[in-house]
């Protein structure tokens, strides 16, 4: 058993590597996204590559398939130096890459989208067979003739993962796989990469999940900054020590303060119902909830739920339900529009942040305006007051913390974390009764998410009611007070965080408690 | 008697209305497919037409002046392609550009030969087809362009639908990142559909010049390849909605040139706009019924690699 990982790194004779990355750097501009970053995958073994966003795990991965060039460094395959120059170079030498974004094809069937991605053509029919038996072989459910434009997340992932598969890979590389799949889901994964590892491929695992990879994987790469930091045995450490050396420092929990007394209900949701538009646009299905001051709601549930449909139906961006469905502060506000909704005193911060919360080329300042127009401060008579504008710019700046170069940079150019944390602090100086901040720390740093947490923690003490739309559960059972579940455009009933689990919140994203409601209510 | 043969006349002036419309309409789905949106039909197709006639009248070979006229189209869109696929440049600028140099360069080219006269192409009859009462003439005794018209019809429903060139470019015209990420080439790709396009709508602009309309003026594509754009969408970029949408706009402006003849008292502007009414109205309901779908999702968005 060549396989097995010495418990001494410096043991002689370490099996040989399947793909070895040795001392590999790339600049783009003045940033350096590697900085002489080494890592090697070993046949057989599930390698973690871990580290936070903007740590160059992308970089490192686009290196190692061929869609970037190192400035310098080396790749090996088995032992020989190899040079990828496009994708298709290193799909030859068998290494697969499953991509966070996938490289799909919506308006084309399945079969379609696998055939794109062999090196040769060959017929459909012959094709969706072999489709067959691989998915037979694996365990991913995959039907061959589907248009992939219809397919949840979770299906779209097994086709990719079925497409590489076909090209019968030495190495698979999974790019932040779970951040898309119920932990149901996530389960069936995992058992699909123990088969694929137990006929020696290899496979690597990024994530920045610590739990799944202490479980699941063999070894583990930490980067940090574009740096190689460690490669340790996962196994061997707890959550804690693979955080500190991914972050670099302790990363604090956010407190939880639950001692203060709730108020009256800043939103009351009765029976919202919302027809889907087209064909990806989900509805919603007799939605119900009420949040009250004081404290924060936490939606949790796999993308494409339903969770954008509700958000846009709560800030006035889609309209349709009745006008008494959704009242805000004891006004009905099903008929009004997103400005209307922020009159009365509700704020909102949806999940994309460039383009939809912020107009990517305008300027900080000018975004600022883009919420704040109608509270009546920093427009007087139609004219933009700038001194106003500039002093609620400066203050959002210096109590959020936000961090940019120049003096009023456009918003593209802020990182993702600072561009949250200016997008969230224009909403809560604006002082809301109701904030909605859908996925409030997507694609943020930790130390940046940390703080949004705290942020809203803090208004909800102050009185505000906050509801939060995430898929991250850890996050929400963290810092929320009550949890819902989004499936299939339904809402479950909200529970206290201390009376339910991570497994039964798992299976009501994946349908369950929908279905036996649907079932009591069958039997009433 | 009389009747049938009047009839036959007016249906093979149709489908020699339509055929134009075809051929260049043909080319630009496959460019559109691709992922490029190229507002130069018109350009090319008065360019083709110009070059065609030209080089048909000088050497004396319709073969040669039709050859002549695709390669002067596919010149013409490769101006584009460099600058849209390779430059990254606005495509609606670069094709309205490319539109206004191919009318200034036709009618440069063109400019000796105002006035002239060639035979037009011959009716290429197929034995026994062609004695058909009226269908016959219609169908099998046409120009080669029509023949031409209906095989490349074939070949495009066929090559998009069923080959792997086909599917790659499909691919590439819904999500250009995604067919880069498996390896595809994508500008290449594009740039041989835009060539495509181009070398339909030289012949579209032959068929003009040497089988419709046997001479040249300046004017003479009169708005066909915004047409031909038109039914792109109007089709869904479905090929076989494209020989529906070339045959309605052929019907309906002969239709108007005949009852013009009968002297209604309706005004002859009005009714010479009426195939472009019709065009429209039906892109309208079909837009309507259809919700914009159809479209290549990447139709239009330069493509830059690696971001």
């Amino acid at each position: 058993m060549a396989d097995v990982v010495p418990s001494d790194p410096l043991a002689s004779e370490p099996p040989p590597a399947l793909l070895e990355a040795i001392g590999l750097t790339k600049r783009f501009g003045a940033l350096v996204a590697n900085d002489h970053v080494s890592l090697a995958i070993r046949a057989g073994e599930t390698h973690a590559l871990l580290g936070e966003n903007g740590a160059g795990k992308s970089t490192l991965v686009k290196m190692m398939c061929g869609l970037l060039q190192a400035d310098s460094g080396e790749l090996r395959f088995e032992g020989a130096p190899v040079s990828f120059p496009d994708p298709a170079a290193s799909r030859a030498r068998g290494i697969g890459v499953v991509f966070q974004h996938f490289a799909l094809f919506d308006a084309l069937t399945v079969v379609e989208n696998v055939a794109l991605g062999l090196p040769r053509h060959e017929g459909l029919a012959a094709l969706a067979a072999r489709i067959e038996a691989c998915v037979h072989r694996y365990g991913l459910q995959v039907e061959p003739y589907r248009l992939v434009g219809e397919l949840s997340v979770g299906e779209r992932q097994r086709v990719e993962i079925v497409r590489c598969l076909l090209g019968d890979p030495r190495v698979l590389i999974l790019d932040e796989p779970t951040s898309v799949l119920t932990p149901d889901e996530s389960e069936s994964l995992f058992r699909t990469v123990d088969l694929l590892t137990a006929e020696g491929r290899a496979v690597l695992f990024i994530s920045h999940k610590l739990d799944e990879v202490r479980r699941l994987c063999q070894r583990a790469t930490v980067l940090r900054g574009g740096k190689f930091i460690a490669e340790v045995d996962p196994r061997r450490e707890s959550a804690a020590s693979l955080a500190r050396l991914m972050v670099g420092a302790e990363v604090p929990r956010t407190p939880r303060i639950v001692t203060h007394e709730l108020g009256e209900p800043r939103l009351l949701v009765k029976n919202l119902n919302l027809k889907g538009d087209g064909s990806r646009g989900s509805a919603l299905i007799d939605i119900n909830l009420e949040i009250r001051a004081g404290e924060i709601i936490g939606i949790a549930g796999v993308a494409g739920n339903g969770q954008t449909a509700l958000f846009e139906a709560l800030s006035g961006e889609r309209l349709g339900g009745d006008a008494e469905a959704i009242v805000i502060d004891r006004t009905p506000a099903g008929a009004l529009g997103p400005t209307e909704r922020r009159a009365l005193r509700a704020g909102f911060v949806p999940e994309e942040r460039l383009g939809h919360a912020a107009a990517p080329d305008m300027r900080l300042s000018d975004n600022v305006l883009l919420t704040t127009h109608g509270d009546g401060r920093n427009v007087r008579h139609g004219v933009i007051r700038h001194s106003v504008l500039h002093a609620m710019f400066g203050e959002i700046v210096k109590r959020f913390d936000v961090r940019f170069g120049g003096r009023d940079p456009k918003a593209r150019r802020l990182s993702g974390g600072n561009l949250q944390k200016f997008v969230i602090g224009r909403e809560v100086l604006r002082e809301p009764v109701l904030l909605i901040v859908d996925q409030p720390t997507w694609g943020v740093d930790a130390a940046a998410a940390s703080f949004i947490r705290t942020t809203l923690r803090a208004k909800a003490a102050e009185g505000c009611a906050v509801l939060v739309i995430s898929q991250d559960l850890d996050e929400l059972l963290e810092f929320t007070d009550r949890i819902a579940v989004m499936c299939e455009g339904r809402l479950t009933a909200p529970v206290p965080v201390e009376e339910t689990s991570r497994e039964a919140i798992g299976l009501a994203m994946g349908g369950a408690e929908t279905a036996s409601a649907q079932g009591d209510a069958d039997a009433a | 008697m009389l009747d049938t043969v009047m009839i036959g006349a007016v249906l093979a002036s149709v489908v020699a209305a339509a055929t134009t419309l075809l051929i260049a309409s043909l080319g630009e789905l496959v460019a559109e497919r691709a992922g490029t949106l190229n507002l130069g039909v018109e350009g090319m197709m008065i360019i083709g037409a110009a070059v065609g006639y030209a080089t048909a009248y000088s050497s004396g070979s319709l073969l040669l002046g039709t050859l002549a006229a695709v390669l002067a189209g596919m010149a013409l869109s490769l101006v584009f392609a460099t600058l849209t696929i390779w430059l990254a440049a606005n495509q609606v600028a670069s094709g309205l550009a490319t539109t206004i140099l191919g009318l200034g360069l036709a009618g440069l080219i063109g400019a000796s030969f105002v006035g002239t006269r060639l035979d037009a192409a011959p009716a290429l009859d197929i034995p026994g087809l062609s004695d058909l009462p009226i269908l016959g003439k219609v169908a099998f005794g046409q120009d080669a362009f029509v023949y031409a018209s209906v095989a490349l019809l074939a070949l495009v429903t066929w090559g998009l639908a069923r080959t792997r060139i086909g599917l790659i470019l499909r691919a590439v015209g819904e999500s250009h990142a995604a067919a880069h990420a498996l390896g595809h080439p994508v500008r290449k790709i594009r740039t041989l559909a835009v060539m495509f396009g181009g070398a339909c709508a030289g012949l579209a602009g032959a068929h003009l010049s040497l089988a419709y309309t046997p001479f040249w003026a300046s004017d003479m594509t009169a708005g066909r390849g915004w047409i031909a754009l038109a039914l792109v969408v109007f089709s869904a970029w479905k090929p076989l909605w494209l020989l529906a949408g070339a045959y309605l706009f052929g019907a309906v402006s002969i239709l108007q040139l005949h009852v013009q003849g009968f002297g209604l008292g309706i005004p002859s502007q009005l009714l010479s706009s009426l195939p472009y009414l019709a065009t429209v109205a039906a892109l309208v309901l079909i837009s309507a019924m259809k919700r914009g779908q159809g479209a290549p999702a990447s139709l239009g968005v330069p493509f830059v690699p690696d971001r």
